[in-house]
């Protein structure tokens, strides 16, 4: 059946992917392990509406599973069962009166309590314009009670005007109304219970709830899962998979972070502990280049969820020190006495190699039809084409959501499925890249070198050009992925 | 450190052929009871080497779990006990992991095993590559 998915206006890229995550996780959609057709649920749109829209409609299967969708996503404001739809008031009576006498007699029954909310996108409905348009619905033979709070049914009016271009989208054709019967909406509740402002222990880079609970969607994670971050820092991103039932795993380079903390109450084991949520069930300090899993370990972890750090806020780091690893100083001996304190010295990590680590470990770790879901920076002076991202022979990129941070760069979140086994060969393939790596350390550093593509000044000769449109808007109008 | 973490742990000190299971020096053992979740446990269970849990659950002062195990046994709630009990809430806080092969301590403070190879290790991995 065709339901009606209102979306918030905001991460136009992650809503979609979230709402097919979902349906996954609640068995609308079969594992897409054994079939090379693209798993995808059957969307549409309103005619002539844009696809960065809110409104969608969406086949599920049953009411139940549209139910479960929005209750868990972050992104879906409301599913609704449509009852009617209209360019005018007329059409909507008119389209409401000919929807199925029997999908709405249940639900105006007089033993039932309900309430209709008005609803406006692009414009602002005063109250006596809503009440107005509440009686204006005086044709439905609603038999049961008004009641604000719980009520049994919640029923919305909708009406989307001709926006104009001040919110970020092409400005649609014609104005259309909806009416419909709510299914689910989502728990927004759960973004101000987890916002980063009242967590106690904060890093630079920790994910603003928002997305981490979306990372943790689409990384499927639910109760009897185990999901491991390679770059935990303060357990941003596992605090999201842990609310939604996962046992958690994290790794770090940075001792400081994981074991450490601020204090007593103020570390990883707080950030969790501060919303009740299981401890992780183990967090260590390992170095993701050469991670310390025994080599008979694999298919442990269901899903993989990180933001590895691209060197843009933090800069990553692996074991040896920089000259060390450049051959400029000898190796560092350390005293016997001295062991137990010794924190080894790090180098700068490139993002190329470490994106290599990470998809190797994934490749390796992760469960079939695991998920390993993280973010890969883009420079928006590419051309945004999917060839840019990172590919290996054991997974199947399922979706990819662009988030503008700046001017100069995106960060994308690659969702991606463990479609085929951990074979001797692609170790072996790895094992060669790895070493490769190792020699060409400088090299690599120097091309991966993100931060100063990010934050240096602007290019001299666009100046001297001339042309100051160019310079001051070399990007479309159409500024959508701002949202 | 809880010893489903342990069982997943080998030294990865390059040159090492059998790094695994890494001997436990426990200083500070602590128990902290967490809700058992049985589909968890009986994933688990596939991916677990027994033998060294058996040994590091002995070497946490835990005696209770049976020298050999099999999926059949996962129906029994009293072993489902003993291996959640085993697995999950035995926790060192303070100790060591020692590297069976090379005798290389990796410290385990504040329950946070530090799995980081000094520098002389890391140069001798990139000198055998």
């Amino acid at each position: 059946m065709w339901y009606l998915c209102v979306f918030f206006h905001r991460l136009l890229d992650y809503r979609k992917p979230e709402v097919e995550s979902l349906a996954q996780l609640f068995g609308a959609i079969e594992d897409p392990r054994n079939d090379d057709l693209p798993f995808q649920l059957q969307w549409k749109l309103p005619p002539n509406y844009h696809t960065d829209s809110p409104f969608h409609f969406v086949n599920l299967p049953s009411e139940q599973l549209a139910h479960d969708i929005a209750a868990r996503s972050i992104l879906v404001k409301g599913m609704y069962e449509l009852w009617g739809e209209g360019s005018s008031y007329e059409e909507l009576k008119e389209s409401v009166l000919s929807y199925p006498d029997e999908r709405k007699l249940p639900y105006l029954d007089s033993d039932s309590t309900f309430k209709i909310t008005v609803d406006g996108f692009g414009k602002v409905i005063s109250l006596e314009e809503q009440k107005e348009l509440i009686q204006g619905l005086s044709y439905i033979p609603f038999k049961g009670r008004v009641k604000l709070k719980n009520p049994d049914h919640n029923f919305w009016l909708i009406e989307v005007d001709n926006y104009g271009g001040n919110n970020g989208l092409p400005p649609i054709v014609q104005k259309r109304i909806f009416f419909g019967r709510e299914v689910g909406g989502a728990d927004r509740k759960l973004i101000p219970t987890y916002q980063l402002k009242s967590r106690n222990y904060l890093g630079p880079t920790a994910m603003d709830a928002e997305m981490a609970f979306l990372m943790a969607n689409q990384a499927l994670a639910t109760s009897g899962k185990l999901v491991y971050d390679p770059f935990v820092g303060t357990g941003s991103v596992l605090v999201a998979a842990a609310h939604f039932g996962a046992m958690t795993m994290g790794a770090d380079i940075d001792i400081r972070v994981v074991r450490d903390g601020r204090g007593p109450d103020c570390n990883v084991w707080s950030n969790f502990k501060q919303y009740g949520l299981p401890m992780p069930v183990g967090l260590l300090r390992a170095d993701n280049n050469l991670p310390p899993w025994r080599s008979t370990l694999k298919e442990v972890f269901d899903a993989i969820i990180c933001d590895p750090p691209y060197g843009v806020r933090a800069g990553g780091r692996k074991s040896g020190g920089r000259k060390l690893l450049r051959g400029a100083v000898e190796p560092y001996t350390v005293p016997d006495d001295k062991r137990t304190d010794h924190i080894p010295s790090t180098a700068p990590y490139s993002l190329v190699e470490c994106v290599h680590d990470l998809l190797d470990l994934a490749a390796k770790m992760l469960v079939m039809g695991g998920r390993l879901v993280f973010f890969y920076p883009v420079l928006r002076e590419d051309d945004f084409a999917e060839d840019h991202f990172p590919e290996h022979p054991c997974f199947k990129l399922i979706s990819l959501s662009e988030q503008i941070l700046s001017s100069r760069y995106s960060r994308v979140l690659l969702t991606m499925v463990k479609t085929g086994p951990y074979t001797e060969e692609i170790a072996e393939v790895a094992r060669i890249r790895h070493i490769e790596f190792k020699e060409n350390h400088v090299k690599w550093l120097e091309d991966g070198n993100l931060h100063s593509a990010v934050f240096s000044p602007a290019d001299g000769h666009l100046t001297e050009a001339g042309d100051p449109k160019l310079i001051k808007d070399p990007k479309p109008k159409y500024r959508g992925k701002y949202v | 450190m809880r010893l489903l973490t342990h069982n997943m742990l080998s030294s990865n000190i390059k040159g090492v052929v059998n790094g695994f299971p890494l001997r436990i020096e426990a200083e500070k053992v602590a128990e902290k009871s967490v809700e058992m979740n049985r589909e968890f446990l009986k994933k688990m269970f596939q991916k677990v080497h027994w033998k060294a849990f058996v040994d590091a659950s002995r070497a946490m002062g835990y005696t209770e779990l049976p020298e050999k195990a099999d999926s059949s046994m996962l129906n029994s709630d009293e072993f489902l006990n003993r291996f959640h009990h085993a697995l999950l809430e035995l926790h060192l806080e303070e100790g060591a992991l020692v590297c069976p092969e090379t005798g290389r301590r990796f410290p385990v403070n504040k329950g946070i095993p530090n799995m980081l190879l000094p520098q002389e290790e890391v140069l001798l991995s990139i000198i055998i590559c």
